[in-house]
């Protein structure tokens, strides 16, 4: 194991850790607005994956390209799943949403098994198999591709959140959900508007991660695990620990699987998620909520 | 007992009484949907003595199941172990790591969806080891020896023989479980783990240890699910980590009781009963469908149940959250209104 190696699982571990960020930002959204712990993440990642993989089987579509497109539709699904599922269920403990949410998740994971098949598939892109070299270090070309794209989604929900109007109301609801009810905004519609918001986050980060990896329906439920390991590790509710969390999951993985197996490097996140529930629960830069 | 009506101690004998003679009626096929339905509401039971009476979520519970079978379906293969003797390292195996996830999780305040959170990483990072562990197998999967005459007879020491058996047998640890959390409930216990369910600041403040009945709890629950391990084993005859530690079973094992009635005593059985004939009725019926030509011959039976169970959590959770046996209970007129009951 040289340097050399090191460097190159770095740099590759970074740039995959910025999508699975992408993805993890979507999950805090919805939680740190919501109070909603979002089981069918991952589910909703691979609806996405599934829809840039038809949109490219059909129109030849670069996933890259199919990002506002998925975005869209993942809005639209989340908007409807929050007004017209979550938001009954917000007088129940927080057991009861979490298993609402675990069905909703089996349901879409088998109803992608029944239209796909468990095969994994994937796009073939003629650029695939390209890559930048500086000096020693070798990157594929794609994982370039996939970091600046979900820098640029990243970028894009931040400003909104700092700068919209909306954006702002949505914070107010984070912060008080009283006070917000109090000055008139009308919470049920911007909680529907931020679980669309996450899944749009969601669905992007589904479309950029169709270059780096085959989809197959039971990516779903380690996608979620991954998100969650990423949010907990970045703060729950923090939209920049989600960030951060995933370069530090990307990246650990990426070493892992130099030192050890690769097949084991899903058991070290694991045991990383282990490791910050019980050390650090309110993440790296998340406030403790009392 | 005291608290059924007349209509209720006619079902409950009805019940016990086609259950016992279920062999001596029913064909092979309908024996073995019953002792699924039956493993179910055994889990089912384990599952919500945390949830529904310690007020844990636990998403991991197939951990506990697998450690089970992995050790006594180990202890028998290469050291010809029988399982009477294996039932004992099957529960102090998932006991040991309910009580190092409890205390874990407790010892450092891990509450509400984390705990679940966190059961899940244990149950999902002990499959990953086993799927690299070569004495266990790994992904290639652990076989008990059967023999065609293994399958015959009555051998419950080394837990061999008919199916008849093996329904007898889950039987009695579905009645015990069910006999054992009834008398738990009732008992002192009972109220201190709903104390501690429903608001464990105020059972703090009035002196419950909290953490003792929590832990207790996860102690109970993973060594009964110990247990069912070894039946496991024993009645499938091969282990493979990704069936039988997988997210999914884990999921199934929560779902008899949600369907059934959180925290309730008959829930789980209930639920346990209306839920796998329906799965089966269903998979009969996806697979008429084919035989006409109405859906592909490509769809998988298995997606399209567990999708039906997906469907069936989120509708339970949406519109009867505290599940259908109180409701049956109240429609039927099994169980006295609580002005009428005695003692």
């Amino acid at each position: 194991m040289d340097t050399v190696t090191v460097i190159n699982a770095l740099v590759s571990g970074l740039l995959t850790g910025l999508v699975y960020g992408l993805s993890a930002l979507g999950l805090s959204v919805i939680f740190g607005v919501i109070r909603i712990v979002n089981f069918a993440h991952g589910e909703l990642m691979v609806v996405g994956m599934f829809l840039a993989l038809m949109l490219f089987r059909w129109f030849g579509l670069d996933p890259l390209w199919s990002v506002p497109i998925c975005a869209a539709l993942l809005f639209c699904v989340g908007y409807a799943l929050q007004h017209f599922v979550v938001r009954r269920v917000s007088y129940l403990p927080d057991h009861m949403q979490f298993l609402l949410l675990a069905g909703i998740a089996i349901m879409i994971v088998s109803g992608c098994l029944v239209i796909f098949g468990p095969d994994a598939q994937g796009v073939q892109l003629d650029y695939a198999l390209d890559s930048f070299a500086i000096g020693n270090l070798i990157v594929d070309k794609v994982r370039v591709y996939a970091a600046i794209a979900a820098i640029v989604v990243a970028s894009l929900l931040l400003l909104f959140f700092k700068y919209s109007a909306t954006g702002r109301a949505i914070r107010a609801c984070a912060d008080n959900y009283l006070g917000a009810r109090v000055v008139g905004l009308n919470v049920d519609r911007l909680y529907a508007l931020t679980f669309g918001i996450g899944a749009a986050c969601i669905g992007a980060a589904g479309c950029i991660i169709l270059l780096l990896v085959q989809v197959h329906p039971y990516l779903a439920p380690a996608y979620t695990l991954l998100a969650f390991v990423v949010v907990i590790v970045g703060g729950m509710g923090s939209l920049f620990g989600a960030l951060l969390g995933g370069i530090m999951i990307g990246v650990s993985e990426e070493l892992a699987s130099v030192v050890l197996q690769p097949s084991l490097k899903t058991a070290f996140s694991f045991g990383l998620l282990i490791v910050v529930l019980l050390l650090r629960p309110q993440g790296l830069l998340g406030r403790v909520v009392r | 007992m005291s608290d059924l009506t007349i209509a209720g101690r006619a079902a409950l004998i009805a019940l016990v009484v086609a259950l016992l003679a279920l062999p001596w009626i029913a064909s092979g096929y309908i024996l073995s949907v019953s002792i699924i339905c039956l493993y179910l509401a055994y889990m089912g039971q384990a599952w919500n003595l945390m949830l529904g009476f310690a007020g844990l979520l636990s998403i991991g519970h197939a951990l506990f199941v697998g450690l089970g079978a992995y050790a006594s379906g180990f202890l028998f293969t290469k050291w010809g172990v029988p399982p009477v003797i294996g039932v004992a390292a099957a529960v102090a195996i998932a006991m040991l790591m309910g009580a190092i996830i409890g205390y874990l999780g407790f010892r450092f305040a891990i509450s509400g969806v984390y705990f679940a959170l966190l059961t899940i990483a244990f149950s999902e990072f002990v499959r990953i080891l086993l799927d690299h562990a070569k004495f266990l197998g790994g992904t290639e999967g652990l076989f008990l020896p059967v023999t065609q005459a293994s399958r015959r007879g009555v051998d419950l020491l080394n837990l061999r023989g008919w199916t008849e058996m093996y329904y007898y047998v889950i039987l009695v640890l579905a009645a015990g479980a069910f006999l054992l959390c009834r008398a738990l409930l009732h008992g002192r216990i009972g109220y201190y783990w709903r104390a501690i369910r429903d608001n464990p600041e105020a059972a703090a403040a009035v002196g419950v240890d909290i953490f003792r009945f929590r832990m207790f709890a996860v102690l109970l629950s993973s060594g009964m699910a110990g247990v069912a391990g070894v039946f496991y084993a024993f009645y499938y005859n091969n282990l493979f980590p990704e069936q039988v530690l997988g997210i999914e079973r884990s999921i199934e094992i929560t779902l008899a009781p949600i369907v059934g009635g959180v925290g309730t005593l008959f829930g789980p059985i209930f639920g346990a009963f209306v839920l796998t004939p329906l799965g089966e009725l269903l998979t009969d019926f996806i697979s008429h469908l084919k035989g006409w030509g109405i859906i592909g011959k490509d769809v998988k039976v298995d997606g399209v149940k567990l999708m039906f169970w997906g469907f069936t959590v989120a509708l339970i959770v949406l519109l009867k959250p505290t599940g259908l046996w109180p409701w049956v209970c109240q429609r039927l007129h099994l169980v006295k209104p609580p002005g009428q009951r005695g003692s």
